[in-house]
């Protein structure tokens, strides 16, 4: 239920679908800051854990579990819980989607400078 | 009269959506910039500079004179920083960012200082003809750059540097005798341990 209304609300476009340099076509999923950040973040690495995550990205908690779930959802990250002795540990890591959606982003936003200079 | 609303909102202006989007690209660019000082030290790095120096402390160990143990770690010190240099390139490389890019920039920042500071400490010591407090020098001054340097990455970076200050303690509190084999366990021994974990951890 929650990941239908999830999907209703954010679901990405499409870059084939969506000509580029629109603002409205952006992916609305990694668009919001924190996610983006999320999603930059792993991008530059392996695996992170939840803290190094929070920690790198300056925010709570429940802030950060709410958004890597919403990324979790989307299939544009991993996440691998296990324990490392008896503390449980919680990594997340970019899954080839997620990677791809990053990088439409990036070819988006840079779509949406050049349209606004040619403006 | 009721005032009329337009039934679309107007479209933001293309100065601010350019704005909008450099800011995004800017944040995008500096995530990645501090997440990947998380990769900037290289673990294989570390486990090759712990190899080095366990050789070089057993060639140093079988040297009869203070000069000849003194040559074998500053030989190591030398092989140390091209592994090191190389290690870095490397994993920067498999990155895709700049070896020098901020993440390495802060790492050679913080590490550079108390290295100098190191070499010109031992040439002083040298020239004075006192030998031994060098390794309690080396490690205690490595250890102090690499919590320096690590302070923006994963937490097992300035533990090993706070792991290099202890032995750089004990060496310099202890016996003259353990000096070489305090140096083999900090510079052989955490590097091979601490580059082990990051190499696994963080991607190489």
């Amino acid at each position: 239920m929650a990941r239908q209304s999830l999907l209703r609300k954010e679901r990405p476009v499409r870059a084939a679908q969506a000509p580029a340099g629109r603002a409205q076509d952006l992916d609305r999923l990694i668009h919001e800051r924190l996610r983006l950040g999320i999603v930059s973040a792993l991008a530059v690495n392996d695996s992170l854990s939840f803290s190094e995550l929070r920690r790198l990205l300056g925010t709570t908690d429940g802030n950060l579990s709410v958004h890597a779930r919403k990324l979790e959802d989307a299939g544009y990250i991993a996440c691998v819980k296990s324990f490392d002795g008896r503390t449980p540990r919680t990594e997340y890591r970019l899954t080839a989607p997620g990677r791809r959606a990053l990088e439409k982003y990036l070819a988006h936003m840079e779509a949406l400078i050049r349209a606004a200079r040619e403006k | 009269m009721g005032s009329v609303k337009p039934i679309r909102e107007h479209p933001p202006e293309p100065a601010a959506i350019q704005a909008h989007a450099l800011d995004h690209l800017r944040y995008i660019r500096e995530t990645m910039e501090g997440a990947s000082s998380f990769t900037a030290v290289p673990g294989f790095g570390g486990i090759a500079m712990g190899a080095t120096a366990l050789f070089a402390a057993l060639i140093a160990a079988h040297q009869s004179t203070a000069d000849g143990w003194l040559a074998a770690w500053v030989g190591e010190g030398v092989a140390a920083l091209f592994i090191g240099l190389f290690a870095m390139a490397r994993k920067a490389r498999s990155a895709r960012m700049p070896l020098f890019s901020r993440p390495g920039r802060k790492f050679a920042l913080g590490l550079a200082p108390p290295m100098a500071a190191a070499a010109l400490l031992t040439l002083v010591l040298y020239r004075a003809g006192v030998m031994g407090p060098l390794p309690g020098l080396w490690l205690m001054l490595y250890g102090v750059g690499v919590v320096a340097a690590g302070t923006f990455s994963v937490r097992v970076v300035p533990a090993m540097g706070f792991c290099f200050m202890a032995l750089g303690t004990a060496a310099l509190l202890g016996p003259p005798g353990w000096g070489n084999w305090l140096l083999a366990a900090g510079f052989g021994g955490l590097h091979t341990v601490f580059g082990i974990v990051i190499a696994r951890r963080y991607g190489g």
